[in-house]
């Protein structure tokens, strides 16, 4: 088996194994989709007030559900073993690492991307700017999704890791949640938001590139506390 | 024996738990004489000898220990993070000591920034907390510390926290330019430029003085914390070791 | 300010231009956060020698 196959093998697994589990995949899409439709209630439902907020309530809110979604990202692998074959394996541990990524992100993060347009809607965002809220989160939840996994892959040993695993990861999803934000507040301005799509770009070139081989280290060393 | 011999023996016997344990303990009443001495220096000369500020009157002399602090919360994470590299490459256990034994005292220097910053803006914007670029950068610097700690002391087995802590402390390290910068990008979107008081003051040699002795008082405390913190872990790592069964038992 | 050291001087001094409230905390949590540090750091390693001195003696007294 070359690389490549291995890549493959170990994507189609792990999205069957997610598939299986339709109920715990449409959670985090429910759970954005709640948080969203709290704000109007709590701050007011005046058109005007909802296109202000509208940008910053949806990044933060797909950035809470992405975090949730990956929770269990390492969990049950973790459990039975697996994480240890896998590592143990003849391939690049980053590479099968990036493919559980990957998965994760297909059955979770494309979801919540897919429905944003929906939320924009029900925050009064204008269509073009819902175009820029769709690219903007086209890029950025990747880079949530492999960022949070580095946090999983650190606490994937510890019994109580929900509340830890936020408090890694939330400072490092700064940057993306200003770029992000800021590129569907600047399209409402009809200012130039390129270049924080372009930031976009560029950050998640890095988490891809580096990510991978961070979590894998991250999961050896989880595994030898055992 | 040639020079790089000599360099590479005492290397090793710094590297020697015995050692370090004696020649930081050897040195530790010197730093905290430095250390009182500068501060001394730096705080009359701060409070009595540099002048005040044209417009912002005396609050100014807050600098001398705003500025220092947040000097040395950036510089304790990177020391933090080049120790965890060393301990991640090259296994060396006293890096992993000096990064866990700098964990707490970075996050108190970012408190103090968080806090001298926060009690400079009310007089100067009046409200107690702005969302100036340095304070929100310091703020989640204070947030990664505290995820640091919190993952330190979550794991019991020392040598994987030493380990997990020192990934993330890299991670962190990787981050803090881009959040850095992406903070005083959105800063500058939100805040007219005048706002930022805290930014490039015209120094003269009076304000000099003072700033740099209390930034050079700031690191030894720094040193100190560290050795006498590294001691403590030495101790404990090696409790069952000759060196400090002698050291106890000879007291 | 520099060359009396009559009450007028000194009270101005502690005054700090009407800046004495902010001055004088910034300056006094400083302190007592750095103090902390030390006094933890210090109580700590003392705490730590006489624990490993117990330890060493009676691992002694069951040697002998």
């Amino acid at each position: 088996m070359n690389y490549r196959n291995a890549f493959m093998a170990m994507l189609i697994r792990d999205l069957r194994i997610a598939f299986r589990q339709r109920a715990e995949i449409m959670l985090p899409v429910i759970f954005f989709v709640v948080v969203v439709s709290l704000f109007p209630l709590a701050i007011s439902p005046d058109p005007a007030v909802l296109k202000t907020i509208g940008p910053g309530v949806i990044w933060v809110a797909a950035l809470l559900s992405v975090l949730m979604s990956l929770q269990n990202l390492f969990r049950s692998d973790f459990d039975d073993g697996a994480i240890e074959q896998i590592l143990l394996s003849p391939y690049p541990g980053a590479l099968l690492v990036l493919a559980r990524v990957l998965a994760q992100w297909c059955v979770t993060g494309l979801p919540l991307i897919l429905i944003s347009p929906l939320l924009g809607l029900l925050l009064h965002l204008d269509f073009h700017i819902i175009k820029v809220l769709f690219v903007s989160l086209l890029l950025g939840v990747p880079y949530l999704s492999m960022v949070g996994a580095i946090g999983v892959a650190l606490t994937v040993g510890l019994r109580q890791a929900g509340a830890l695993l936020s408090l890694l990861v939330l400072p490092l999803y700064v940057p993306v949640l200003i770029f992000g934000s800021n590129a569907v507040v600047s399209a409402a301005k009809d200012m130039s938001y390129n270049g924080q799509l372009l930031w976009l770009s560029a950050l998640l070139v890095i988490a891809t590139t580096l990510g991978p081989f961070v979590i894998s280290s991250a999961l050896k060393v989880s595994c030898s506390y055992r | 024996m040639s020079k790089v011999d000599k360099l590479w023996l005492w290397f090793h016997r710094m590297a020697s738990p015995a050692y370090f344990y004696n020649i930081a303990g050897r040195l530790l009443p010197w730093i905290a004489v430095a250390t009182i001495i500068l501060m001394l220096v730096g705080s009359v000369g701060g409070l009595v000898y540099a002048p005040a500020d044209y417009q912002q009157g005396d609050g100014f002399r807050i600098i001398y220990v705003h500025v220092p602090s947040a000097w040395m919360s950036m510089f304790v994470y990177m020391v933090m993070a080049v120790n965890s590299a060393i301990f991640l490459i090259w296994h060396i256990k006293l890096s992993d000591i000096v990064a866990r034994s700098s964990a707490v005292i970075g996050a108190s220097f970012t408190f103090l920034a968080l806090v001298t910053g926060s009690i400079w803006g009310k007089p100067m914007w009046g409200t107690w907390w702005i969302w100036d670029a340095r304070l929100t950068s310091e703020l989640i610097l204070l947030f990664l510390y505290l995820g640091y700690i919190g993952l330190r002391s979550a794991i019991d087995d020392r040598r994987v926290a030493g380990r997990a802590a020192g990934i993330l402390a890299l991670v962190g390290a990787i981050n803090i330019p881009i959040i850095h910068y992406s903070v005083v990008w959105w800063n500058t979107l939100h805040q007219p430029a005048s706002v930022s008081k805290l930014d490039n003051p015209s120094i003269e040699l009076s304000m000099l003085i003072p700033l740099l002795s209390m930034a050079l008082a700031f690191k030894l405390f720094y040193l100190f914390i560290v050795l006498v913190n590294s001691r403590s872990e030495l101790l404990e790592q090696e409790k069952r070791s000759q060196w400090v069964k002698e050291l106890v038992t000879s007291q | 300010m520099g060359e009396g050291t009559g009450d007028i001087p000194m009270m101005e001094f502690l005054n700090m231009g009407g800046y004495a409230g902010y001055v004088w905390s910034s300056y006094g949590i400083v302190v007592l956060v750095l103090y902390l540090n030390m006094f933890f750091s210090r109580r700590r390693h003392q705490a730590l020698l006489r624990r490993l001195k117990r330890l060493h003696n009676s691992t002694d007294n069951n040697e002998s």
